[in-house]
């Protein structure tokens, strides 16, 4: 089998609170294959977003602590890079971001083309003058030079190319508007241009469609599959929804209190799944059998979370040595893993 | 754990705030216990001709005025004059300014706008001007120094307000209790009041190191306090004919005033940054 | 007739709906936001978020009003509760009219309205002891020990203990912030609720707890709900009736069970088809794609305001609105293609 594009193993991050330190990510593993869409889902506040932001290396080092773990890209370890290295090569080149809420992360005072440009510009530049002193105020001084910073009508064409692609009407027009005059929908389109402008081999999508009507949902999550098979991309979808990863996803990695506790293809995520906390997600969705069934008990307090496998204390099928060891990971059978010392009979309903 | 608790942590944490709650608690308690503070308590009035004009010596700590008396003792007393008439003054200004600041923001009419229009022009009057126009008209003392200054001060308490109730108004909770059909006095006075507390607290802080210097100011003109009181600003009045050589006489009181208006300016920045909203939002 | 839920939903505590008697009736409700603009800031046009909205909900029923944002669903449940006043329309409860004036403060007090955001609904100042007293203190002569009973049962009804009387609203996670806005507004005995997105934000195994205790409660308090929520899975679960809101509008209205397979409205059509389903139970399932914008709500065309996007537009539609028509036994239906809306599965683009 091809090594991951993405891997990580035994990831602790810590958070220190002044109330407390939140063990907010606990040994997670987690990997990503070449041309895959694997979907992080779990419910809030199970760190789904603190691996994402792990992955990129945003997470502020003052409250924040990697404890231990490794986070290897194409085979480099992420967490041991340089940060100039890192904010160069990885973030914004070869592993892009798209955000839950666009409005928030767009400048709301720039036209849109002057965000897409300026991304083009800095990148484009930082490769070619690296990262000297004299490279990076070479760089601030062409870019503060009126005629060099807005890029000519030719150098559009590869934005208005991609606008295309991803099916925004009129791309000129929506250039030259300002965020709040565009919907939701044409923003978050504008979010996956950017994504991809600059070639990625791994998108993290945190929550994309969250913010969405349904109807303008269905049209990103059909887009977003496209676009990134055609590129042959992998994909890191978070996700509390499991609909919505059920239509974009090629495998599924559940999340618990910043453990992650199943790993299984699609299908075998929704039709056989092995971890009680997994049933116990999908049985509470609804549905129209008319039963509605909950987990009992509530998410817990990760300033001083279970011991072991935290979903010990609501697992209806719990083990004296579930409070002592957290379980390994166990191929049940070809790419689905779970965490369990008593998972579900594979098959079983 | 409660607001209350995570208030003080954070307090707690702030040097500057801590310094300036340090020196405001000192300020209360020389003026509460200035006749045991004070090494001459007498000397706030008796004469003592004899030993006019000493500096710094084991006997008296900050040295003697042109009339023999202590300045530590006087400067001691001085403290309650500053601390009454800021204290008065502010809280005025507050049982005025306020309740127009909250009516103002809660309704926003035509009669608002008015009123806010009004409280424009009280904040365009000079201070000192005013109370040198009422010192003219009505005689210098202590009373029109105060009146003086909570007539020019209120403005400030009334746009905080004002301004903070006209973003409370648009928020969801308040629409709610309107929603269960609590009255509008209710709603402002048990929803808003508490909501807009913090600011008036900072406000009021910031207020009072405003006052105790600009008192000073007024006695030094001799508008306000007038001789014998050993007010701040009197006494460095007086000293000016002494200086250079007599330079205790001016610096203590200087001094004194500094460390007041500074105490307080910190007490209420910290106390501006502690109680911003956020800290509410914290989670358990 | 079968409200369109099975047999284990009546154990659930889902249950039948009531029979036939209205408890809540809206007629013609219109709600009209000036769009300012100009040098004074005078109003430019009218932004018609709610235009002309009637339906009747019954006693001890679920009704849905789903609809995606911007429609006026919020607009209308806090129009109907009177929380903002409606420019025209009127409003029945068990038949008599809830007006503005002080006479209509009791009537109005039975039709509640729950906020979208539960924590904002709440005084950060207050511990949620008081919060809950104070609808006691202010409308009724209770006594303190009386009011403190009363409180004391609501908190538990809702699944809370005591202790967390004195605790800060901030203090509680988005679930138990929702049981206490409920709770605040059940302590005013409500005939009808009104619920704003009660589910969204929530994880789905909280949201599957607090749709029990909305159940439960009903039943206890033989309450009526009107249940306003985007997320049509939910709907279909717990609904009795469904109501479909587009730009102001109601297009569609029925049954659960017939709404949701057979829809007659060419927007209903596509905003089932939208949603990721989980459990195809066997159905081959072709998704439709919703082109085009909506209309801006302050220049409607004359007409159909889907017309822009549907694609059995036709001349009539260009001329005239549809009306809101019955055309099968209770399920009413505006638009003037309904018989022809199977025709959108060819129609619009297919894919699987």
């Amino acid at each position: 089998m091809a090594p991951p594009l993405l891997e990580i193993r035994k990831l602790s991050i810590h958070f220190h609170a002044d109330y407390g330190v939140v063990k907010a990510i606990s040994e997670a593993n987690l990997r990503i294959g070449r041309e895959e869409i694997v979907g992080l889902v779990g419910e809030s506040g199970c760190g789904k977003t603190t691996i994402a932001r792990a992955i990129l290396r945003v997470i502020p080092t003052p409250p924040g602590e990697i404890q231990e773990g490794v986070i290897l890209f194409d085979g480099q370890d992420l967490l041991r890079l340089a940060p100039q290295q890192m904010e160069q090569e990885i973030r914004g080149s070869a592993i892009t971001f798209i955000p839950q809420e666009p409005l928030l992360s767009l400048n709301p005072v720039f036209k849109i083309r002057t965000q897409i440009t300026d991304l083009l510009f800095w990148k484009a530049r930082q490769e070619a003058s690296g990262n000297s002193w004299t490279g990076r105020m070479g760089r601030t001084w062409r870019y503060l030079r009126p005629w060099a910073a807005n890029l000519d009508r030719s150098s559009l064409e590869p934005i208005v190319e991609m606008f295309r692609e991803v099916q925004i009407p009129a791309p000129l027009l929506q250039l030259n508007k300002l965020p709040h005059e565009l919907s939701g929908g044409q923003r978050q389109r504008i979010m996956i241009a950017m994504a991809l402008l600059t070639h990625p081999r791994l998108i993290i999508a945190d929550e994309p469609t969250t913010a969405l009507d349904v109807t303008v949902q269905a049209q990103i999550i059909r887009l977003l599959k496209k676009l990134v098979r055609e590129r042959g991309v992998s994909v890191l979808f978070i996700t509390h929804d499991l609909g919505v990863a059920k239509e974009i996803c090629d495998r599924i990695v559940v999340l618990y209190a910043g453990q992650e506790m199943e790993s299984a293809p699609r299908d075998h995520f929704f039709e056989r799944p092995c971890h009680p906390y997994t049933r116990g997600l999908l049985d509470s969705l609804p549905n129209v059998r008319g039963k509605i069934v909950d987990i009992p008990g509530e998410v817990p307090n990760l300033i001083s979370p279970p011991a072991a496998c935290r979903f010990h204390p609501r697992c209806d099928r719990v083990q004296p040595i579930c409070r002592e060891q957290r379980p390994p990971a166990h191929e049940i059978t070809s790419g689905h893993w779970v965490r369990c010392f008593n998972p579900i009979q594979y098959g079983a309903r | 754990m409660t607001t209350f608790i995570l208030i003080m942590k954070k307090f707690m944490g702030d040097r500057l705030a801590i310094t300036g709650l340090a020196i405001i608690v000192c300020l209360i308690l020389t003026a509460f216990l200035a006749p045991y503070i004070a090494t001459h308590p007498r000397d706030v009035f008796a004469v003592h001709p004899a030993e006019r004009l000493q500096g710094p010596n084991a006997r008296h700590v900050f040295g003697t005025d042109d009339m023999g008396r202590d300045i530590f003792s006087r400067v001691v007393f001085g403290s309650r004059i500053s601390l009454l008439i800021s204290i008065v003054a502010i809280g005025v200004a507050l049982l005025i300014g306020v309740p127009i600041g909250l009516i103002t923001g809660y309704y926003g009419n035509r009669v608002s706008e008015l009123l806010m229009r009004i409280s424009d022009i009280f904040l365009a009057v000079p201070q000192i001007i005013l109370a040198l126009a009422l010192a003219a008209a009505l005689g210098p003392s202590i009373q029109n120094v105060i009146l003086a200054l909570s007539f020019t001060y209120w403005p400030w308490f009334t746009r905080t307000v004002h301004a903070e109730t006209r973003s409370l108004k648009n928020s969801i909770f308040i629409e709610a209790t309107e929603a269960l059909g609590i009255g509008a006095w209710r709603t402002i006075v048990f929803h808003v009041l508490p909501n807009v507390s913090s600011s008036i607290i900072v406000r009021a802080s910031l207020g009072m190191g405003y006052t105790i210097l600009t008192a000073s100011v007024l006695g030094f003109l001799g508008v306000g306090a007038q001789p014998p009181a050993p007010e701040w600003g009197v006494t460095i009045a007086n000293s000016r004919r002494f200086l250079p050589d007599a330079w205790w006489y001016a610096t203590f009181p200087g001094l004194a005033i500094f460390m007041v208006v500074m105490g307080f300016n910190m007490f209420g920045d910290g106390l501006r940054d502690i109680l911003d909203p956020r800290i509410r939002r914290a989670k358990r | 007739m079968n409200r369109g839920l099975s047999e284990d939903s009546r154990m659930a505590g889902i249950g039948e709906g009531g029979t036939g008697e209205t408890i809540l009736e809206v007629s013609n409700i219109r709600k009209y936001f000036p769009v300012r603009g100009g040098l004074f800031g005078s109003p430019t046009g009218w932004a018609r978020a709610v235009d002309g909205v009637s339906f009747r909900l019954r006693r001890e029923t679920i009704l849905g009003l789903v609809g995606e944002s911007g429609c006026g669903k919020s607009t209308l449940g806090k129009a109907i509760a009177g929380i903002i006043r409606r420019d025209e329309g009127a409003v029945f409860l068990g038949g008599r009219q809830v007006g503005f004036g002080k006479e209509a403060k009791d009537l109005r007090r039975e039709i509640q309205y729950i906020y979208q955001d539960p924590g904002a609904s709440l005084d950060p100042w207050w511990i949620i002891g008081w919060t809950l007293r104070e609808p006691l203190r202010v409308h009724t002569n209770l006594s303190r020990s009386e009011i403190d009973e009363r409180v004391m049962k609501m908190v538990r009804a809702v699944g809370l203990s005591e202790s967390h009387l004195v605790r800060y609203p901030h203090e509680f996670s988005g679930g138990q912030q929702r049981r206490l806005g409920l709770a605040r507004v059940l302590m005013l005995n409500p005939r009808v609720i009104i619920f704003d997105e009660p589910t969204s934000g929530l994880d789905v195994s909280v949201q599957a707890t607090i749709l029990k205790l909305f159940l439960r409660l009903k039943g206890q308090f033989h309450l009526s709900y009107l249940f306003i929520s985007h997320d049509l899975s939910v709907i279909r679960m717990i609904c009795h009736e469904v109501a479909v809101m587009y730009l102001g509008k109601i297009v569609e209205m029925g049954d659960t069970k017939s709404i949701f397979e057979h829809p007659m409205h060419p927007y209903t059509k596509f905003l089932l088809s939208a949603i990721p389903e989980i459990w195809d139970e066997g159905k081959q399932r072709r998704t439709l794609i919703l082109s085009g914008e909506p209309p801006s709500p302050d220049q409607l065309p004359p007409g159909c305001r889907f017309q822009n996007r549907c694609p059995l537009a036709g001349e009539e539609c260009r001329r005239s609105e549809p009306e809101l028509v019955e055309r099968e036994d209770g399920h009413r239906v505006a638009c003037f293609h309904s018989s022809r809306v199977e025709r959108i599965d060819a129609l619009a683009s297919v894919e699987q």
